[in-house]
């Protein structure tokens, strides 16, 4: 591993940025169909706002009464009123939003934040710890910057996460050498992901609530319950991997179970275990957002999205799903970054 | 040099006129769906120190499940067996045997020099007995600079060779081959048994090596076991009288052709190719 990254040296550089080039054109035309796609529906999606707005200030529109329109297809009243439709690209609070508009709010919501943003220095003279003045971290701790509610969202996802991969493997630890277990366990593990998250958050929060447990643990608890399930899965797959001859070969050693498990068992698991924890990590944030919503949390990208939803402003949906979007994608990221890591340094990965 | 197995992992040396390897009237039946299967049936052979013995046969005539009875990896369902005169679970607790499989079996997250301190890991050498013993074994398979390697680095006849290195590597005195060459092509296969009569010839260890190929089994062996199927049981022990000094051309020589005769002549009365 050391030999590749020292005998690599600009070539190699200059190569990955052509491959991510050439990668990124195939992105790029993907992206750029889903944003005409979205653009050609925003029209058709706000006409009917945008025909009713048009209606109330006087404009000959066809038919004339709003009841009539109700009762008229959607195509027949654009076909009918083609004045009207650039009406329906802008609007405060569309029924659909233009991707720039999303833009815009995630802008205004995290950089857009920043007042009298200066160097102050550390120590004598600064405001804070950072170094700068108090108006730039308003990027990062004001109430309505999505970093802030990012954060909030993925500190019980990271604990939650945690605590799902820790029982994940502990379970198929168990599973795998103890047929008990193996008999016992699977089924309630794939009993409990066919109950919805949904309905068991508020009673997680609410039991533990009556515990006097509170803060960052029942996000947690509720975030791990979805992501241990692809992990013990995996991990029992992945422990259950080594085939008979490697297994013979053990026993002509007259290896312990002990020694089994952590020279052949555990590293024959980790290309396993890291593909769960890819599904598991992003799993672990649905569960917080979905632990978010029933619970009438202030703080986190499912409290946006739900005042979001309660006061119609789907800008808002919209910009704290992509936060959502772009965290998740983060997150299972850098387990690739460390999946690689690891592989490369045990040689699994060519 | 580790040509001197006497160093302490292995077993006690047995009186000298014990056989190493002592099966009686050996039985192993498998239950299947199918009905019983009778893999071994009233299997008898003594096995010498320093004896290179080959079993022979088609597939089905239990030459793998007689080697893995004596690595105590399966249970004899009648008759008696003993390796180092004690039961074969003991022996291999005792270390007796290095076992070495139809594939390489390398894992591939350790490098060909951790590969081979696997067992002297789970042994429990110290640090500087696995460096020593590594270098040894890895100068005796002709690897040495391939320690860092991982297995996918190498070719299959290399591989092969590590893994070898790695059932010789805690200097057990027998040493049980399993169809180790049985995947690579011949002129490997030619090269690996050159090297492999050398090896033994240096160690002077006991060797147990299965096989299908008459050419292998002559070339290499002192005894020559021919088995056949249904049941599985020995039909024609053939003790080889060619020289011990074997260049790859012995294989032209009458003697050596003679013997391998007897061979397929053995393997043919026991199989009547009706099916």
């Amino acid at each position: 591993m050391s030999d590749a990254t020292q005998t690599a040296p600009r070539s190699g550089l200059s190569l990955g940025l052509r491959n991510v080039a050439r990668g990124a054109l195939p992105v790029a035309v993907v992206v750029g169909v889903l944003l005409a796609l979205w653009l050609a529906a925003v029209g058709p999606m706000n006409f009917r706002l945008a025909l009713d707005q048009a209606t109330r200030g006087g404009a000959d529109v066809i038919p004339a009464t709003p009841q009539e329109q109700g009762e008229t297809a959607l195509i027949r009243l654009m076909l009918d009123n083609p004045g009207v439709l650039p009406a329906a690209y802008v609007f405060e609070r569309p029924r659909l939003p233009r991707p720039q508009d999303v833009l815009i709010e995630m802008r205004d919501n995290t950089v857009g934040l920043a007042r009298d943003c200066e160097w102050t220095g550390w120590g004598e003279g600064g405001e804070n710890w950072s170094g700068l003045s108090n108006g730039c971290l308003r990027v990062i701790n004001n109430r309505r910057s999505l970093i802030f509610h990012a954060w909030q969202t993925l500190a019980p996802t990271l604990l939650g996460f945690a605590i799902g991969t820790g029982l994940g493997i502990l379970l198929a630890v168990g599973i795998v050498h103890n047929r008990t277990m193996d008999l016992s366990v699977m089924p309630w593990a794939i009993a409990s992901q066919t109950i919805p998250i949904l309905a068991i958050a508020p009673m997680v929060i609410v039991v533990l609530n009556a515990m006097g447990v509170q803060g960052l643990l029942p996000k947690s608890l509720i975030s791990s319950y979805l992501s241990f399930f692809p992990v013990v899965v995996g991990m029992v797959k992945g422990l259950r991997s080594p085939n008979g001859m490697e297994l013979d070969l053990m026993r002509t050693y007259s290896a312990s179970g002990a020694q089994v498990f952590w020279k052949l068992r555990l590293p024959a698991s980790l290309p396993y275990l890291f593909t769960s924890l890819k599904i598991g990590i992003a799993a672990a944030l649905v569960g917080t957002i979905v632990a978010e919503l029933p619970t009438g949390a202030r703080f986190g990208l499912g409290a946006r999205l739900l005042t979001g939803s309660y006061y119609g402003q789907t800008v808002q949906i919209w910009a704290a799903l992509f936060t959502a979007a772009i965290s998740a994608a983060l997150l299972v990221w850098i387990i690739g970054a460390i999946e690689r890591r690891v592989l490369t340094g045990m040689g699994l990965a060519r | 040099m580790t040509t001197d197995p006497g160093d302490g992992a292995a077993a006690p040396a047995p009186a000298p006129a014990a056989p190493v390897i002592q099966a009686t009237d050996l039985d192993l039946t498998f239950h299947t769906n199918d009905g019983p299967v009778h893999a071994l049936k009233g299997v008898s052979l003594d096995i010498e120190k320093g004896e290179f013995v080959s079993f022979i046969g088609p597939s089905g005539c239990g030459k793998t499940t007689f080697l893995r009875v004596m690595a105590a990896l399966e249970e004899p369902t009648g008759g008696s067996i003993t390796v180092n005169g004690m039961s074969p679970d003991e022996a291999r607790r005792n270390r007796a045997y290095g076992y070495v499989f139809q594939a390489a079996g390398l894992y591939p997250w350790r490098t060909i020099e951790k590969n081979i301190k696997l067992p002297l890991e789970i042994m429990g050498f110290d640090r500087a007995e696995q460096e020593r013993r590594v270098k040894n074994v890895l100068q005796l398979v002709d690897l040495e600079g391939f320690g860092k390697k991982y297995p996918w680095q190498l070719s299959g006849g290399m591989q092969q060779r590590a893994s070898i290195a790695r059932a010789l590597a805690f200097d057990a005195d027998i040493l049980l081959m399993d169809e180790p060459f049985g995947a690579l092509d011949e002129i490997v296969r030619d090269h690996l048994n050159e090297q492999l009569l050398k090896l033994w010839a240096r160690t002077n260890k006991t060797i147990g090596f299965v096989t299908h190929s008459i050419p292998e089994a002559v070339y290499l062996s002192t005894k020559i076991v021919v088995m056949s199927p249904r049941p599985g049981r020995i039909t024609d022990i053939i003790e080889s009288d060619l020289p011990a000094e074997r260049p790859l051309d012995i294989r032209d020589t009458p003697e050596f052709l003679a013997i391998a005769h007897r061979v397929r002549d053995g393997l043919r009365a026991g199989h009547a190719y009706d099916d």
